[in-house]
């Protein structure tokens, strides 16, 4: 990455513009990869800026506003684009340029938004993006004639194709060749319905007056809506998509994991030659690389899923997914848009919650956000395949279905039926009287998905997990391995070093309130960690039972669990970990996403007194059945 | 469709030529005009209903075509408007009153 300070004159440029005008397509382009992903400061909006040089030599900070359909800001996302616009984002110089994206091949709301920012008084000018595709379909632009009627320049980009925005860079040169000043817009005033149906009518008229349609509309989108909105056909390929989509998550991402954990295997194993034996020792393999490891190996899965989200969300499909699932998701009280974040919670939830900024209404976002982590996130897998292949029979069922697989499906159905039921019931308890926020969308033409773009994005969504979901769980495990570690064995100790711990004791006083449900006060102790991240759970079972490397080797502490535990506690197991309380990285984003403390509190409450409550059901009526 | 039994709006039943009172009673396939677009208060206060709907181009004049449909209820509806296609329910597109194409 380059030196992001701007020059002295420190120019600053401000793309603005509806979503799905390949706004971020352009800035990708303008930019490279000089780019810098941040929050806005006090809120959960992504900050996107870069650096560009104009071909006049001029060092432009350019600045990607989030997406708005409007001035009015519905949405934390359209309060940061608002305030940038008036030019009052809290610690931010207002731009000296902005540049409206508009879809040349869709212009018509777009225009409507450029002239209520026109009315701000800001300088600004007009990119006509995706020329390519407008001329493509025959339509004809009157760039002469729409820089007259719009009193502002006007000049079209392509953003996927090489030099597509010369002309646009040699525009923002000119622009910024002029007196301007940036000033903060104190007299703009929100307009109302009236404003609003005047300026989609301003637009409109001069829509008529500088732009020719073809004849024929875009036949190749509403050919696919055909197929893809088919009220039946339509579902019947959401489903098949989705089911590609978590066999490629499970599938493709497996080898790489394995490539992850033998890599961090043998960090640890070559740091062991190094390290004289005793705490440091342990401290740096079972902490720190043990630690980082056990999240580093999700990251195969979380890239695969977001490929899919990323390729699905540039094709254009993802709002005609919420479409398809509005009338099934409003029946459980949840949002169209809601979609989406759920999806994603099945690699991790945290992106998932970070995902339902896309959700306008407070509410519908608070009860997606509530229910995301009940869907089965990938950190559950290995606590359910350690379980599932150590007290399942591996048997077929009807002759072609596993025993195990069956199980394991049970479980993915469990936290989805969970889910469903705890927002209809969040709906019902915790926000009677609300009605539902509306459900209206753009539905945009369908576009091939530009190699570029969807690999910028899965650079970006790659970095926050690592950085953000690492950060949290590497704190935690040095607590956890502190906790396992101190206070040492006495001198001439009989037992496993682990039972003079502060975390034996932490078990042990647990084992009342685990004995109901099946819990030994080893399970107890491996629930601690199993906070900071569920997988880590399995790690922490091997270390309690005193086996080496219990993560390389689930077979092994399989078998030795299949000795100790009867079925019935590992069923109440497999039933606790489908609530599952949550892990650290996901409660502190709730805190975030949230900004309360409260709902944090709400979600760990509810979720714990859902699990021990499942595992409690679970293992008395395995018991009563035989099993115990 | 018995699902539509609950909803505050017409069945989308009608003949193809005579006029559904409002785009959330039209029939799958309905081309027209959008007469006028009111305030109409449900899930959001009458005006900011009315400033949502505008702002995604139900202005009076634009021409409408129900494009799709759900499967449950004919809900949520696509709504082609003047070149871009809009999702809504139909609750809320009961707010946009029509007219017959010249």
């Amino acid at each position: 990455m380059t030196d992001l300070t701007p020059a002295a004159r420190g120019l600053r440029v401000a793309l603005v513009g509806r979503p799905n005008c390949g706004k971020t397509a352009l800035f990708n382009a303008l930019t490279g990869s000089r780019q810098k992903v941040a929050n806005y400061p006090g809120v959960t909006v992504e900050r996107k800026e870069g650096a560009l040089e104009t071909p006049a030599g001029q060092q432009v900070m350019l600045l990607d506003l989030p997406g708005t359909y409007s001035l009015r800001a519905r949405s934390p996302d359209e309060v940061v684009t608002r305030d940038a616009v008036l030019g009052r984002l809290a610690g931010e110089a207002p731009p000296d340029l902005f540049v409206c994206v508009g879809d040349a091949s869709n212009l018509r709301l777009c225009l409507r938004l450029v002239l209520e920012i026109k009315r701000t008084g800001q300088p600004m000018l007009l990119t006509l993006n995706m020329a390519d595709i407008a001329r493509h379909r025959g339509i004809e632009i009157d760039l002469p004639r729409l820089e007259a009627e719009l009193g502002l320049p006007v000049v079209t980009s392509v953003a996927v194709r090489r030099g597509g925005t010369q002309a646009l860079l040699e525009k923002i040169d000119q622009a910024l060749a002029l007196p301007h000043q940036p000033n903060i817009a104190a007299g703009w005033s929100e307009p109302d319905a009236a404003g609003v149906r005047a300026l989609q009518k301003e637009a409109d008229r001069i829509l008529r007056a500088a732009v020719r349609l073809p004849a024929e509309p875009n036949t190749t989108t509403a050919r696919l809506d055909r197929v893809l909105l088919h009220p039946v056909a339509g579902l019947a390929i959401l489903l098949a998509v989705l089911f590609l989509m978590f066999q490629a998550v499970f599938t493709w991402a497996a080898p790489v994991m394995e490539l992850i954990k033998a890599g961090f295997d043998a960090l640890g194993g070559y740091t062991d030659t190094l390290l004289p034996d005793g705490l440091l020792k342990s401290f740096v393999h079972e902490g720190l690389i043990g630690g980082v490891g056990s999240v580093l190996v999700f990251l195969p899965q979380i890239l695969v899923l977001f490929l899919f989200i990323l390729l699905l969300e540039d094709f254009g499909y993802m709002s005609r997914a919420a479409f398809l699932m509005d009338k099934i998701m409003g029946g459980a009280g949840l949002h169209g848009r809601a979609f989406i974040p759920l999806l994603s919670s099945f690699a991790c939830a945290v992106p998932g919650i970070m995902s339902t900024r896309v959700i306008d209404s407070r509410r519908d976002r608070l009860a997606t956000i509530l229910v995301a982590p009940l869907m089965t996130c990938s950190a559950r897998i290995p606590v359910y395949t350690l379980i599932i292949g150590a007290f399942i029979p591996d048997r077929t069922v009807a002759g072609v279905l596993s025993l195990q697989g069956l199980v394991m499906f049970g479980l993915y159905g469990a936290g989805i039926g969970s889910a469903l039921a705890v927002s209809f019931l969040l709906k019902r308890l915790v926000f009677q009287g609300a009605a539902p926020e509306p459900f209206m969308l753009e539905l945009p033409d369908y576009k091939r998905p530009d190699a570029r773009n969807v690999l910028q994005g899965l650079y970006q969504r790659g970095l926050i997990f690592v950085t953000r979901a690492g950060t949290t769980i590497l704190a935690m495990m040095c607590v956890i391995w502190v906790l396992a570690t101190v206070p040492r064995p006495p001198e001439g100790a009989t037992q496993p070093a682990i039972e003079y711990s502060l975390a034996a004791q932490i078990g042990h006083a647990m084992e009342p309130v685990l004995a109901p449900i099946g819990f030994n006060w080893q399970i107890g102790v491996a629930l601690i960690p199993g906070m900071a991240a569920r997988e880590v759970a399995v790690a922490a079972l091997g270390t309690v039972y005193a086996i080496e490397n219990a993560e390389e080797a689930p077979e092994q502490l399989g078998s030795l669990l299949a000795g100790k535990w009867s079925i019935a506690t590992a069923l109440a197991l497999l039933a606790w970990y489908v609530f599952a309380p949550q892990c650290a990285a996901t409660l502190s984003v709730v805190k975030r996403e949230t900004g309360s403390w409260r709902w944090m509190w709400f979600l760990f409450g509810y979720m714990l007194a859902l699990a021990y409550t499942a595992a409690l059901v679970t293992f008395q009526l395995a018991r009563a059945f035989g099993l115990g | 469709m018995s699902a539509t039994h609950a909803l505050s709006y017409p069945l989308p039943s009608r003949p193809m030529n005579q006029l559904p009172a409002h785009l959330g009673a039209a029939p799958l396939g309905f081309r027209g005009r959008i007469r006028a677009v009111q305030p109409l208060a449900g899930s959001l206060p009458a005006e900011e209903m009315e400033r949502r709907l505008l702002e995604l181009g139900f202005v009076e004049g634009a021409t409408v075509e129900l494009l799709h449909q759900g499967l449950f209820g004919a809900d949520p509806i696509a709504v082609r408007v003047d070149g871009v296609t809009i999702a809504l329910r139909r609750r809320e597109a009961a707010a946009v009153l029509l007219e017959a194409l010249d």
